[in-house]
């Protein structure tokens, strides 16, 4: 484990010595790719959850924070200070007076205030109500009860305030582009779909449906400098085949590698070296219910653990495009627990646990699961075998990913296989197993357990940066010896980058969410 | 030939309305709702905004009046996703698709109606066996992994032609995906074209033509080629159809801007205005096409009556 920390590390610390070993480069197209679907949702980027869609909305608006790589967490943006105050609820931003929207007017705290009580229309259900719900009085808007937010306030043009219902960090809310800043004259017109305004590095210059987003260097932006590149293309490309083809031909500056692909380029001589990969924060794991009956035992729930060969589907079927999962919070996390050792391959101490618990002969479960194919059936049908190995009978139940999404969120399932979002925020991440987290939010397995509650809601009164990590861990390690889940890998994003795109960021919350202004491309790249 | 145009476009109005009603259906019981893939918390109360919001807390039959009675008005619905009229969306897309299925269809005709007729001419020849290997391997042939050869032959190791994308709409971007979906229509079309030349060959009118000492060339001018055309042009228009339909497949691989890619994020997203106006225009265009071909058969055989 450590070896693959280290080879991470490394990596980041070998492109940023390249970025910065080079003078960028003024000029030039970018060609990204967006790799999950066969087109973007929408322009409007409140109404969209899809990470596709966020790879052009990077280039395109800008929110209050920003997600900083190199240091691992969430920046001012938008705002130049940020001044806490009342016990760390109330947070008053110095908005920069120097961001200028597409269409030339100067972003002011009205346009943030308008855009936030935007998304927080219940009846459209934007995706970014779960970060805006945050802010007090937002939750009354949400339901119909109110009309403003009553936890904003402007104080000028430049200053606003900010009060929130709980004590945690405001950048882990407000960083991704579904709280994006709009424009407030112009964000409710229809005319908005068709050409969206933002207050990025890039303007939208068109969108064919199905195909790309080509946007232009905005001259205006208030990073002195950037963008470097001229502009960005940022093409559809939900197919790995054919990606690979367009990679390989210079068509394209990055493309995303599923597993199969991951293999070949490393062992290619001319691609190896346009791998850059990254422990992504999102858990994948089996999550059992409680309500059934063998699986409220925890000893059964560790059986299972330690039943599963995990390093041997982690190495042979996801051929090694993943990190074994210790327990929920990932490699990248900044409370990762590097002491903490994974279940161990051990079925004797699984059939023992299973005695133990009142299952000599075992159980058969019902194992509900989508066909993907890093935490889908494939992963599944290798796990059976392993089960069965230690008397545990499997019927497989598979469904389409949008169905799992809602048997997990009613609770309607005795198993299911996941990937589920464990950070950048620990305490968030963590707080999802939470007695008072509703199964539909993301309390899934419906953890319910006191000593659990005790540690979270501690860390949550804290101010003390230190004990609220020794909190969560302890937590986490808590979670460890429950096993509601049975911990399987930390996905590694994998991403082939052309020798010309210089600057890209290993960026732990979604490898293709780049900050696109601090991209470059050199002389060599075939895109003028 | 207008009171046949009239009953044939009144006869369609039955074959929609089914559609729609199977379309609306089919996503009635699926499982999988949009509110639900929505919200993100299942908060009830947003839940039951939500619902009203896009009129989904109306019974079935409530909703399906109202749906049919937009549709009288070429009001398609609002996308659930994006809040964008259908009608705009299908509009953005119907250009590109179409583009492609009548270059698709234009490659089938070009080569596979000459490989049909060639063949025919020389049963059993060498010609005959390698057009007919060509015809069998593409019709058998997934498009996907086809697809994919001609990207890595035409793209990758020649250096020809782009391997994906719409670019300016231009020719050099039209070629790859049009051969994709054009080679299975060329195969059935070569095989189609083969049987009836063969067929018509051996009929009456053509061993009397012959006895009367006309030329080969004239024979197969004016008594094959025109016999054989009711034909061709039928499997031509059944084609056209299906094309429409297998276009996802290729629109997704070569990131073509048509409705198939719509379609099939539509689906996943549960966003059932897109899916039920997405399939709507396919089968209107797959009417729409044989109904243009049932007009052109008289054009071709005057014995054909409208009747």
């Amino acid at each position: 484990m450590l070896k693959t920390i280290a080879i991470v590390a490394s990596l980041g610390l070998a492109l940023s010595v390249t970025a910065e070993a080079q003078t960028p480069r003024k000029g030039g197209t970018i060609r990204m790719t967006a790799p999950y679907g066969s087109s973007f949702t929408s322009m409007d980027i409140h109404t969209t959850q899809r990470a596709q869609d966020e790879i052009y909305a990077k280039a395109l608006h800008r929110s209050l924070y920003i997600w900083n790589s190199a240091e691992g967490r969430p920046v001012l943006e938008l705002a130049k200070e940020d001044t806490v105050s009342d016990g760390g609820l109330v947070h008053t931003f110095k908005l920069r007076d120097d961001a200028y929207f597409h269409n030339g007017r100067k972003m002011t705290a009205d346009d943030i205030i308008w855009s936030y009580t935007r998304i927080m229309d219940g009846s459209k259900a934007y995706p970014g109500a779960r970060f805006v719900r945050i802010i007090e009085g937002a939750a009354a808007v949400e339901k119909g009860q109110a009309k403003d937010i009553s936890g904003l306030k402007k104080i000028d043009d430049f200053t606003l305030e900010m009060k929130l219902t709980e004590k945690v960090d405001p950048g882990f809310y407000f960083f991704t582009a579904l709280t994006s800043i709009y424009p407030a004259d112009e964000g409710g017109k229809e005319s908005f779909l068709q050409k969206p305004i933002g207050l990025g590095p890039f303007r939208f210059v068109e969108h064919v449906p199905g195909s790309r987003v080509v946007l232009e260097r905005w001259d205006r932006f208030y990073k002195p400098g950037k963008p470097y590149a001229d502009k960005i293309i940022v093409s559809v490309m939900g197919e790995a085949a054919a990606r690979d083809i367009a990679f390989r031909n210079k068509e394209i500056d990055t493309s995303v590698l599923g597993p199969a692909q991951y293999v070949a380029y490393q062992a290619d001589p001319d691609l190896k070296g346009t791998i850059v990969e990254v422990a992504e924060v999102f858990t994948r794991y089996m999550g059992m219910n409680p309500a059934f009956k063998p699986f409220a035992d925890k000893r059964v729930r560790q059986a299972i653990n330690y039943a599963i060969d995990t390093d041997l589907i982690i190495n042979k079927l996801v051929k090694g495009k993943a990190y074994r999962a210790t327990s929920w919070l990932p490699l990248t996390s900044p409370l990762y627990d590097k002491t903490m050792k994974p279940y161990p391959y051990d079925p004797a101490k699984a059939k023992q646990l299973l005695a133990d618990a009142g299952y000599p002969a075992g159980f058969e479960f019902e194992w509900t699961t989508s066909q993907n194919e890093s935490w889908g059936l494939p992963i599944v049908t290798a796990v059976i075998p392993m089960l069965d190995k230690v008397g545990i009978k499997v019927k497989v139940k598979q469904v389409e990913t949008a169905v799992l999404a809602e048997v997990i969120r009613t609770g309607d399932y005795q198993a299911f296989i996941y990937s589920q979002q464990s950070g950048p925020d620990p305490q968030s991440a963590l707080k999802c197993f939470h007695s008072s987290t509703p199964q539909s939010a993301c309390n899934y397995m419906n953890f319910k357990n006191t000593a659990f509650d005790k540690l979270i809601d501690e860390s949550g009164q804290t101010d003390d940066a230190a004990k609220r990590g020794q909190l969560l861990q302890q937590a986490n390690a808590l979670l460890y010896d429950e096993a509601p889940v049975w911990f399987f890998n930390y996905n590694k994003a994998v991403m082939a980058v052309q020798p010309w795109l210089k600057g890209i960021q290993l960026n732990p919350t979604e490898l293709t969410h780049q900050n696109v202004e601090d991209l470059w491309v050199d002389e060599t790249s075939p895109a003028k | 030939m207008l009171s046949f145009l009239i009953r044939r476009i009144l006869q369609t109005i039955p074959t929609v309305l089914a559609v729609v009603l199977l379309v609306f259906a089919l996503f009635s019981v699926v499982p999988g709702s949009i509110v639900s893939t929505m919200s993100d918390d299942g908060d009830p109360q947003v839940e039951a905004r939500m619902k009203t919001q896009l009129g989904l807390d109306q019974p079935v039959y409530v909703r399906f009046g109202s749906y049919i009675a937009n549709l009288a008005t070429g009001d398609f619905g609002t996308s659930f996703r994006t809040r964008e009229p259908v009608t705009t969306m299908i509009a953005k897309r119907t250009g590109p698709t179409l583009q492609l299925i009548f270059a698709a269809m234009a490659f089938a005709i070009v080569i596979g109606v000459p490989l049909g007729f060639i063949s025919a001419l020389r049963p059993g020849s060498i010609v005959d066996t390698a057009a007919m290997v060509v015809a069998v391997s593409g019709l058998s042939m997934a498009k996907f992994w086809l697809g994919l050869l001609l990207m890595y032959l035409f793209a990758l190791k020649l250096g020809w032609l782009p391997s994906f994308g719409y670019g300016d709409g231009g020719l050099k971007y039209l070629i790859l995906p049009a051969m994709t979906l054009g080679v299975s229509p060329m195969a059935l079309l070569a095989r189609t074209t083969r049987a009836a030349v063969l067929e018509i060959m051996t009929a009456d009118f053509v061993r009397t033509a012959r006895s009367k000492g006309m030329s080969e060339t004239r024979v197969v001018k004016w008594h094959v080629t025109r016999n054989a055309l009711v034909l061709i042009l039928t499997t031509t228009g059944l084609q056209f159809g299906a094309l429409m339909g297998q276009a996802v497949v290729v629109e997704k691989l070569f990131s073509w801007p048509g409705i198939g890619s719509l379609l099939v994020d539509s689906v996943l997203q549960r966003d059932i205005p897109a899916v039920q106006g997405s399939i709507l225009v396919v089968v209107l265009f797959f009417l729409a096409v044989n109904l243009l071909i049932d007009l052109l058969y008289g054009v071709i055989d005057p014995r054909i009556r409208y009747a």
